[in-house]
């Protein structure tokens, strides 16, 4: 789960990370009567949408006077900002953060993340702050310094000061750096954290070291320890079919292409889109019933796959394991009761009970549903099916 | 032979009596699995399924023998069930759970290492070796035995790679499902060199997904070490890119974890890669009929 930028930098708060002041609004008023009571002469509008590259969208603007956060925040809520992590859609802007000017002397990069392959936390620090990270890590990975962390010890002064000096940070730098580091790593552990990025972290002139930005991402298995996050949560950055299909245990992301897929297993989904495309046909989207494929579940994952009008077939492919083929065939021939199936459904059971499954399907004898042997088979018939439909 | 576990294997259950564990462990032990008892905290002392249920893992090996524990306990309290096992002396815990936080993972595992535990899991299907046991949630009837060794992440392509193999002719000595999570027990890395040693194993095959590097290093130790024919399937090449916040994932590993780059680290180490896992089987055949 992701929250937005203000909601981090309360968090920040609570653990001595600091930030500048700041003040979240929902309308250009509350914008303005925020920035009074900040006070100061200058301040930043920021959308808050949970993407990055706001800035360069034109979602970051500093405000010089109280009329110009009235002109910024009007201009900035209701915008449908677009940058490269939202996807051509781009995002509809529905709050501002309001935040105090800042004094910037040096900006730097700091995000902490878990390392698969140490099995630890690593935190990254990088001179290069405010550029896209991703192209430092590309064109001169030796300006990021790496260093994991054993959680069964913690954030240690040695780290800090590998940190501090790999970043070249001057004597009287550094314990404030390293002071905000060991802040940061622990809302890393205690709130079970993904990732952390503070782009830029700045250093102000009076020498303190504040979090300009802040991106955090938290591991949805250990929400439910953490109801005070789950109270973050911002259902309207969360894309509603994806949603109403987690209620029903699917797991669901549309995609652009023709091909409906309903299949058992992250895995398999993936490898049934990629046989699709390999074939020449393109999948609308990736969508696994999980273990429990039954006709209430098959035909969710039917209604929210024909709300797509790009659909032209859907191929539904279920490798039965513990789950009985014949079941999953009965919860078709259900399903397509229950919702009105208007494209041709190719389906393919194989696994437990497969054969029995095969004659359910034969007897139903419905004009819509056409049977495949294997995955193979499943996929050229469902490109077929979508190409005839054109 | 075949690796890690064979039909001499005693096997305890940990979360014996509750729902998934007693349903699976019966199917467990209808397979033929040698399962010598439970951990169920306060019902020790009990019967379930015809074995003795225990309070604590101590008690279990003890009184045993058992070397393997099947984890079915839930998500909140896998590192618990993990680190107990650990202390107590098992060799190779297979956690099936899915939804394990990753820091209490990323903890048991730390401690499972430091006690020489071998984990499988956690959110994975688990490990059979065929016609002797099954420790997991596959079915077992598709694993027909034979001489073709299986890894991987994807629960489903599991078995769906097993079933076609199995209908070219062929057949399973192990199958490893070691799931998905960011923090993993054994890998590619680990299995492959077992794998390479078992006489009972001709060729391996290995199904991965995108995302993290452990196919990448798996490239590297297959061009290094590994002379039996391998062959690989990476799920995903045309998964969307995904709506990210940060960038920080991708920098850490070097690689941004695509199906691409892993495809062709897999093909410069000599494997062959198919672009379709419905291409598994017959490149199976392939590969043992050279």
């Amino acid at each position: 789960m992701n929250i937005h930028e203000y909601q981090a930098k309360q968090i920040f708060a609570q653990y001595g990370v600091p930030t500048p002041r700041g003040i979240v609004a929902n309308t250009p008023d509350e914008a303005v009567a925020n920035a009074k009571e900040l006070g100061g002469s200058i301040w930043v509008v920021k959308a808050q949408i949970h993407a990055g590259g706001r800035g360069l969208g034109g979602g970051v603007k500093l405000a010089r006077s109280l009329d110009e956060v009235r002109t910024l925040a009007s201009q900035i809520l209701g915008m449908t900002l677009v940058t490269h992590q939202t996807g051509p859609e781009g995002k509809l802007v529905k709050k501002v953060y309001i935040e105090e000017g800042a004094d910037i002397k040096k900006e730097y990069y700091l995000g902490i993340v878990l390392d698969r392959a140490k099995e630890m936390p690593v935190i990254m620090a990088s001179t290069e702050g405010g550029m896209e990270i991703e192209n430092v890590a590309h064109d001169s990975p030796e300006k990021i310094i790496k260093v994991a962390v054993d959680p069964a010890i913690g954030f240690q002064p040695f780290h800090g000061r590998e940190l501090a000096f790999g970043l070249g940070l001057a004597k009287e730098e550094q314990s404030k750096f390293i002071a905000f580091a060991s802040a940061l790593y622990n809302v890393y552990i205690e709130k079970d954290a993904e990732m952390i990025e503070i782009n830029p972290l700045i250093r102000t002139g009076s020498g303190d070291f504040l979090a300009l930005d802040g991106k955090v991402g938290f591991d949805d298995s250990a929400l439910y320890r953490h109801p005070e996050l789950e109270a973050m949560r911002d259902i309207d950055e969360e894309d509603a079919d994806e949603r109403e299909a987690g209620q029903y245990g699917l797991s669901y992301i549309s995609l652009d292409g023709e091909i409906g897929c309903m299949v058992n297993g992250a895995g398999l989904a993936m490898g049934t889109m990629d046989t699709i495309n390999h074939m020449g046909g393109t999948p609308a989207n990736f969508l696994d019933v999980g273990g429990k494929a039954n006709a209430e579940t098959v035909a969710k994952g039917f209604e929210i796959i024909l709300k797509n009008p790009k659909v032209k077939a859907i191929f539904v492919n279920i490798f039965g394991g513990i789950v009985r083929c014949d079941r999953i065939a009965n919860g078709i021939l259900e399903a397509t009761k229950m919702v009105d199936v208007h494209v041709p459904v190719i389906v393919r059971l194989d696994g437990t009970n497969a054969p029995e499954a095969a004659e359910i399907l034969r007897n139903a004898n419905i004009a819509n549903v056409i049977a495949a042997t294997d995955l193979a088979d499943g996929a050229a018939k469902a490109v077929a099916a979508a190409k005839g439909a054109k | 032979m075949s690796i890690l576990v064979n039909k001499n294997t005693k096997v305890i259950v940990q979360g014996f009596t509750g729902k998934e564990g007693s349903f699976h462990a019966e199917q467990c032990l209808a397979y033929g699995t040698k399962i010598v008892g439970g951990v169920t905290p306060n019902k020790g002392g009990t019967t379930h399924l015809g074995q003795p249920v225990f309070d604590t893992v101590a008690d279990a090996v003890r009184q045993t023998g058992a070397t393997v524990s099947m984890i079915f306990v839930p998500p909140a309290f896998v590192a618990d069930a993990v680190m107990e096992a650990a202390e107590a002396g098992i060799e190779l815990a297979v956690i099936i759970t899915e939804g394990a936080p990753v820091r209490d993972m990323q903890k048991a595992k730390a401690h499972a290492v430091k006690h020489g535990m071998l984990t499988i899991g956690p959110n994975c299907p688990g490990i059979i070796t065929a016609d002797e046991c099954k420790i997991g949630i596959m079915p077992g009837m598709i694993f027909k035995k034979g001489r073709v060794g299986l890894i991987s992440k994807s629960g489903t392509l599991t078995y769906e790679s097993a079933n076609q193999i199995v209908k070219e002719g062929f057949g399973i000595s192990t199958a490893v499902g070691i799931g998905g999570d960011p923090i993993i027990g054994l890998s590619y890395k680990q299995l492959l060199p077992m794998f390479e040693a078992d006489p009972e194993t001709d060729a391996i095959v290995m199904v991965g997904e995108i995302g993290g590097d452990l196919e990448i290093q798996a490239a590297r130790f297959i061009k290094e070490h590994i002379k039996k024919p391998v062959v690989a399937f990476i799920a995903g090449q045309t998964a969307p890119k995904g709506k990210r916040m940060g960038h920080a994932g991708a920098i850490i590993s070097g690689s941004a974890g695509t199906a691409a780059e892993k495809m062709a680290a897999l093909e410069d180490a000599g494997v062959t890669v198919v672009v379709s896992p419905a291409e598994i089987g017959k490149a199976v055949t392939k590969a043992l009929k050279k």
